[in-house]
């Protein structure tokens, strides 16, 4: 098989790590060669953050890179718009329309853009926009957005309900478990 | 098992299964979690050293005394280090001894861009380099068979697309190793009788370690169809091209980076019409290749500066041409790192740049103290230079000065430049930022939080009886939270004719224990949109439609913003 790549992108404290770490755990099951690349360090600290997911036969890079990307996963508006150009032909960008301003936005040094998404859909992008962050409060806690955007990504695979499900039993504490599946739920049908 | 493994981690596993014994290391992006993990093996003592130069010689006496031992740092790191390690090439070792140093190319966490490898070569200590999780693990335990067969300290090199990736890893049973400790003045005293007896042997090691280079598995010729080039590289670059070229072109990939294996390195050349070195960095393989007298290409196509990728490498190669996705007309502005909202630095920033002080900085999160709105910093060098840096500002007649530096730095390196300050009787006001952890870095412990690197209680360093001791009279604590106390004590201090330490104290944040209070509100009618609390920079107030909104999903009610606004505008939620 071809490498297929996920890109996660976000603010940093979003928690994007564990929506790679459900991936990965995922793909492991399948048998996958896989590489995954997170950022730690200084960008967590409220910036711009890129976690590079990987998998098919044999993987060698450890990052996507321009051109690339079979779906970029987006836990915000302004990241989706940052990295359109990540994109393959053909791929997808799978986002979250919450907007966070970022510090040169809140100091009033430069402005966030208006009207993203139809701006990406404009410039012929495939974008599959939703409000996760609602859904994530209604599963139970705003900090669910990474697994329902994940249940939202599950839609363009055909790994099974249970296969899913066993990757997110791996990946949180057993007291978040039912909080998480909700959450799952929730973006699978949104 | 398979699993899924950081590169960090499996170099922690590496270690664990070669025995090793005793870590010592200090934190630094992107090396910090080979430590972190290797502390989770119940079997393996691990510990946080104050620095790296104590990491590596705590690592040095444990390979003495007969354990398999490891300390860990960044590229940075390493300079702190630098000088036990030039002469533990000298002694050799008695169980293994490895180094780990992880360098930062791209600088996503760095203040320079420095190759560690050149310390391999400065130092003639062998350097492994791994190019995925499943090599740092067996590299791991490779270093450990080298350093004891060849009498030497052993790094294993890292980078942060390395350190920081997963990618599959088959796991090992662990071994246990252990040699006694016999007196061998000759071997481990290095005054220069001794010293000048050890240096042709560390030559002979080196030429002997060439010769095991030539054919050791870690370095292997990968055949490919097509000889009109072949490619020498190593690391992550080694991944780049296999992801463009395939097996197109013969490629010699390296694992071992110092010494190079010279013969194996001309018998490759002569195998193609044209080498390119692919590596990282600066000249390194590219060099010795030219010492040999080799034709090969390498910083005439490549740059010397920041990180590669696949299509960085496609395009110096003119294998193809990269397309990228569609672009933006739109500017999309940049979201650098930023304090978090409710971090205890704020305050201390606000309040020097409210007094317009020079601020010579150091190097942790209170590094972002120096990004507007506060942009309340000097001079980012080192750590621990603020205090050193400071001490020659004032007696030099800099003027108004102070230095601002966190409780790890000052543990680190910090204590020395606060000695000369005190002996040197410099007017010097110095700052100890003090979030009772080691923020940047992760959150992990340090002398002074009372915790070691298991979790467990232990000594705890107390800053304000340290700096007495050394010989500073004046040494005070404030609340970085208290505006109008960090206000007075600065303006005391600066003014007094004798050098003084700040303490500015509060626990970071983000720590779990640290309870936070509900989000303050704005009253829209009372605010003035005078902007008075944007000056802080903090994440979680913005503008909207003129009037200052706050995040309650952000906002940890710290209050700082609260005592800026002169009408009563933020204020905490009232009480049922
Ligand atoms: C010689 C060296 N070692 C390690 C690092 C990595 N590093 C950067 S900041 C930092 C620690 C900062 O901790 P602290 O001084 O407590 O400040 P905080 O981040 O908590 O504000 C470390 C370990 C470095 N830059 N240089």
């Amino acid at each position: 098989m071809k490498t297929k790549n996920i890109m996660i992108v976000g603010v940093g404290g979003q928690g994007s790590l564990l929506a790679s770490k459900l991936l990965g755990k995922l793909l492991l099951t399948k048998g996958y060669d896989i590489k995954v690349s997170e950022v730690h360090g200084m960008s967590q600290r409220g910036g711009s953050v890129v976690t590079y997911v990987r998998f098919g036969d044999k993987v060698y890079s450890p990052v996507i890179d321009k051109g690339e990307a079979d779906y970029i996963v987006s836990f915000e508006l302004l990241e989706a718009a940052r990295y359109t150009e990540f994109l393959k032909p053909g791929g997808k960008i799978v986002t979250n329309t919450q907007q966070i301003n970022p510090m040169p936005v809140i100091t009033g040094a430069a402005e966030y853009p208006a009207d993203l998404v139809k701006k990406m859909q404009a410039a012929g992008i495939d974008v599959d926009a939703f409000d996760a962050l609602k859904l994530a409060e209604e599963a139970g806690s705003s900090k669910a957005v990474n697994i329902v955007l994940m249940g939202h990504l599950s839609k363009n695979f055909d790994f099974t309900m249970e296969e899913w499900m066993q990757a997110i039993e791996s990946s949180v504490p057993a007291k978040f478990l039912e909080l998480n599946k909700k959450a799952f739920m929730l973006g699978r049908d949104a | 098992m398979k699993t899924l493994m950081l590169g960090n981690e499996a170099v922690a596993r590496g270690l664990f299964e070669a025995g090793c014994d005793f870590v010592s290391s200090y934190p630094g992006t992107p090396s910090t979690e080979i430590t972190e993990a290797v502390a989770k093996y119940p079997e393996v003592y691990a510990e946080w050293a104050p620095n790296e130069k104590v990491a590596m010689e705590a690592a040095f006496g444990a390979c003495l005394s007969g354990k398999r031992s490891f300390c860990g740092m960044k590229h940075v790191g390493l300079n702190v280090a630098a000088d036990p390690l030039f002469t533990i090439a000298y002694t050799g070792v008695n169980a293994g001894m490895v180094i780990g140093v992880a360098d930062d190319a791209g600088m996503h966490s760095s203040q320079n861009e420095q190759d560690s490898r050149h310390y391999a070569r400065a130092a003639k200590v062998p350097m492994l380099e791994p190019s995925d999780s499943a090599e740092a693990l067996a590299f791991a335990k490779l270093a450990y068979e080298i350093s004891e067969e060849f009498d030497t300290p052993v790094f294993i090199k890292m980078c942060t697309r390395v350190a920081h990736s997963q990618s599959i890893v088959e796991t090992g049973e662990r071994v246990e190793v252990r040699k006694t400790y016999e007196k061998d003045p000759q071997k481990y005293i290095m005054m220069p009788g001794n010293a000048k007896r050890r240096h042709p042997i560390v030559e002979e090691r080196t030429q002997k370690l060439i010769a095991w280079g030539e054919t050791a598995p870690v370095n292997r010729i990968e055949e490919g169809e097509d000889h009109a080039f072949g490619i020498i590289t190593s690391s992550t670059s080694y991944q780049y091209v296999k992801e463009v070229c395939g097996d197109k072109y013969p490629v010699l990939k390296l694992g071992m980076i110092w010494p190079l294996a010279d013969g194996l390195l001309t018998k490759f050349a002569a195998s193609v019409e044209k080498v390119i070195v692919v590596e990282e960095l600066d000249s390194f393989i590219e060099t010795r290749c030219h010492e040999l007298g080799l034709n090969v290409a390498g910083k005439d196509i490549f740059p010397c500066i920041d990180e590669f990728s696949q299509n960085l490498v496609a395009d110096k190669l003119g294998v193809y041409a990269p397309v990228c996705g569609a672009k933006l007309d739109d500017v999309i502005p940049a979201r650098p790192p930023v304090m978090c909202a409710g971090c205890p630095h704020r305050g201390l920033y606000y309040t020097l740049a409210k007094n317009k002080v020079t601020a010579m900085g150091d190097i942790g999160c209170y590094t972002l103290g120096a990004v507007p709105p506060l942009a309340a910093l000097d001079t980012t060098i080192c750590m621990g230079a603020s205090i050193s840096g400071l001490h020659g500002f004032t007696k030099a007649g800099g003027g108004k000065a102070v230095a601002v530096i966190g409780d790890s730095t000052f543990m680190h390196s910090g204590v020395t430049g606060l000695i000369n300050a005190a002996y040197n009787e410099s007017n010097s006001t110095i700052i100890i930022v003090d979030n009772s952890i080691t923020g940047m870095t992760g959150h992990q412990q340090n002398p002074t939080t009372g915790f070691n690197l298991k979790g467990d209680p232990c000594t705890k360093i107390d800053l304000e009886t340290l700096c007495r001791a050394v010989g500073i009279r004046r040494v005070r604590v404030v609340d970085p939270y208290d505006l109008a106390q960090c206000d007075a004590a600065l303006k005391e201090e600066l003014a007094a004719d004798e050098p003084s330490v700040i303490i500015s104290r509060r626990p970071c944040a983000l720590l779990k224990y640290v309870k936070h209070n509900k989000p303050l509100e704005v009253d829209p009618d009372k605010c003035k949109s005078c902007k008075m609390c944007m000056k802080i920079g903090c994440p979680a107030i913005s503008m909207v439609d003129g009037k200052a909104v706050v995040d309650n999903t952000l906002c940890t009610g710290c209050g700082v913003c609260a005592q800026l606004c002169k009408f009563d505008a933020l204020k905490a939620p009232q009480e049922v």
